[in-house]
């Protein structure tokens, strides 16, 4: 970015409202600085209650095995697979908006990303526990690392899409904690520096790593954030394609096809993004960060949620057609008679899917609709119980009919424990998000300060005459004197 | 170590920036100056040179790829030649995610503690900040002084240039192990005489 100071007009606004630095600073923080309100305090409450039952469920499957799950001869990966692919998915959205659209120079980014990369780390926690808890004896998880042990030495198989899985989602996992969080010490130094409370000056003083502001660190601060969006970028890519991998490697018909990996990939972004929305609407209400992530920065991410639902749907018609077009009987089978028959066991799935994901997400088409935040809510909602559809649909109607018939009679539907799991990991994600969004800056304030003359409502009016301008009179007086 | 430093407080980029060439002109010494967010090409108008982190990221890669490679290379050809399937023992394809992954974990981890480093940033560490204002909304030039600088002159000539609060500070340079919550100097104060 250069340090001319001019964006074109026909560019909306990022940031409404008569803004200067100062006053960033203070709509942004004054929220940490206040009580909670009653509110927070009834969200909290549900959140942790969630998180209660979801410790109690994974406790009965600890102490007395896998059997408390409905899991079945065929089917022996059900909620637990399902909601670790539509957690890990739903994180994906954050490094998108913080890593890839760092990349693609998106000023709108600077808005959201704060928000949405925290989700992306509360989610991958969440999606950790389901394969962990799902070994079944947990307390050999340490097993899955490769370190010299007293077993051979025996090592763990590199040739395994499952063995990728535990690098990538571990990588994953620290790669976007760290990125997250070097953004956030500026801003986090900021609260420091206003801090009237003991507690609160001490909190953010450790928190902040004795941040100062000086030019060299935000030099520093740069090059990091460019060069770990640069790493993030095909690490996103690779982990949903590792997590694709765990089925498209295997000869499970319904799995086996190489069109999992794009597919997995814009899904999951798809559904990240549907849940950034959910998040950031009710957010932006509550703090009143209305001028900061603005009906434009809605409008912005409903284009990517029906560019990516297309790119979805699109897969969805392929992976059918090429059932169809490879001649192979049990392929064809598991998409004809287990999918697309809406009169088999799973056929609701299947048609839940395809309208939530395929048929409705091309409303957004409409302007009108894409800039109307409670339809963008409820819509929102609608992806992620589609997307949660689409992980249920390739896991279970694969697996349910194998390939002896005599297993078929098999229905698979979860048990109170397998369900609590799932209540608990939201439990756990919207813990953690509450705490968050009261105790951190839910926007990035030293990016939104860094936009704020390019972008903000008032500099851009200012900007019409300079569009009038001479050009080479404007260069002169905007740009010369700034290098 | 304990300097004494003149300071100047901007609230304009635009009057930054001149200023920065005119204190670097008249031949005095700028400690550093501290923002709210990166300001950029203020690196270069202080005459910083560019960061090799990013250098670092690479080297800290490149180790991560040897690592994977080499490592599951050894373990597959030489300390257990484990027969999966009658899969070859080294299937280089499919070492390839791992050693992605660990290039980039590696370079994530390295670059982060190299930066925590270079930048003198910890849980804990304390440093002597100029005005509570750098990280909201003033840009906070600090000039060094030496035994010949003229405070007096050089307040007036920060002045002339824009600048809307000046003080004169005598501070510690460097970082230490403190609390926010606790009014620590590591300064000298002067002496009250009885």
């Amino acid at each position: 970015m250069s340090l001319l100071k001019y964006e074109s007009q026909l560019r909306e606004p990022l940031v409404d409202g008569d803004k200067n630095y100062h006053q960033i600073t203070e709509d942004i923080i004054s929220p940490i600085e206040a009580k909670p309100t009653r509110l927070w305090w009834i969200g909290l409450s549900i959140a942790i209650a969630l998180l209660i039952f979801g410790v109690y469920s994974v406790y009965r499957e600890v102490v007395y095995g896998i059997g408390q799950w409905n899991l079945t001869r065929t089917v022996g990966w059900g909620w637990d697979i399902t909601n670790f692919v539509w957690w890990i998915g739903i994180g994906h959205a954050g490094t998108l908006i913080s890593a890839i659209l760092l990349l693609f120079r998106q000023g709108w980014r600077t808005g959201v990303n704060r928000a949405a990369e925290a989700m992306t780390i509360f989610a991958v926690i969440c999606a950790g526990q389901f394969p962990i808890f799902h070994m079944g004896r947990v307390w050999m998880g340490f097993f899955v690392f490769p370190y010299p042990n007293s077993r051979g030495p025996l090592w763990p198989n590199f040739n395994s899409a499952l063995m990728w899985d535990v690098f990538a989602v571990s990588t994953y996992f620290t790669v976007s904690l760290l990125f997250w969080y070097t953004g956030l010490l500026p801003d986090l130094a900021t609260v420091r520096d206003r801090a009237k409370t003991k507690f609160r000056k001490m909190f953010y003083g450790v928190a902040s790593f004795g941040w100062t502001g000086s030019t060299k660190h935000w030099q520093r601060q740069e090059s990091l954030a460019l060069v770990l969006a640069g790493l993030a970028t095909p690490l996103v890519l690779s982990v949903h394609t590792i997590v694709s991998m765990d089925f498209a490697t295997s000869v499970i018909p319904g799995w086996h096809t190489t069109i999992f990996p794009p597919y997995f990939v814009a899904g999951a972004i798809f559904s990240g993004f549907a849940m950034v929305q959910s998040l950031l609407i009710i957010t932006r209400k509550v703090l009143h960060l209305e001028e900061y992530i603005t009906i434009g920065h809605i409008e912005a991410m409903n284009k990517v949620i029906v560019l990516t639902g297309s790119i979805v749907g699109c897969a969805y018609l392929t992976e059918l057609f090429v059932a169809w077009y490879s001649g192979n009987t049990y392929e064809w089978w598991a998409f004809r008679e287990n999918r697309v028959n809406i009169f088999s066991p799973y056929g609701w799935a299947y048609y839940g899917m395809m309208f939530c994901n395929v048929v409705s997400p091309q409303l957004f088409w409409s302007k009108k609709l894409r800039r109307n935040v409670l339809f963008t809510f409820f819509m929102a909602v609608l992806v992620n119980v589609g997307m949660w559809f689409e992980r249920f649909v390739i896991i279970v109607t694969s697996i349910y009919r194998d390939y002896l018939p005599s297993s078929w009679t098999t229905y698979y539907s979860p048990s109170i424990w397998e369900i609590g799991f799932y209540l608990g990991t939201f439990g756990l994600f919207f813990t953690c998000y509450f705490l968050f969004a009261k105790y951190f800056p839910v926007i990035a304030l030293s990016e939104i300060k860094a936009i704020l003359k390019t972008s903000g409502e008032n500099y851009k009016a200012k900007m019409t005459d300079q569009e009038k301008m001479d050009s080479e009179k404007f260069y002169i007086e905007e740009v010369e004197h700034a290098h | 170590m304990i300097k004494k430093f003149v300071v100047g407080s901007f609230e304009d980029e635009k009057v930054l920036f001149p200023a920065v060439k005119n204190v670097r002109r008249a031949g005095y010494k700028i400690h550093d100056v501290y923002t709210p967010f990166p300001v950029h090409g203020l690196d270069h108008a202080l005459g910083l040179r560019e960061t090799s982190l990013h250098t670092m990221g690479f080297i800290y890669g490149i180790t991560g790829t040897s690592i994977a490679i080499g490592g599951m290379s050894w373990i597959f050809t030489t300390d257990w030649p484990l027969n999966i399937g009658g899969k070859p023992h080294f299937p280089l394809p499919a070492f390839i995610p791992i050693a992605f992954e660990l290039t980039v974990l590696l370079s994530a981890v390295g670059m982060v503690w190299t930066y925590c480093w270079l930048n003198k940033m910890m849980p804990g560490v304390k440093k002597h900040h100029f005005s509570p204002r750098a990280t909201d909304d003033a840009f906070v030039m600090v000039i060094e002084c030496t035994d010949k600088t003229n405070e007096v002159e050089l307040q007036s000539f920060l002045q002339n240039n824009g600048a809307i609060e000046i003080n004169v500070q005598e501070a510690e340079e460097g970082w230490w192990f403190g609390r926010y919550d606790k009014d620590q100097k590591l300064y000298r104060t002067e002496e009250v005489s009885v």
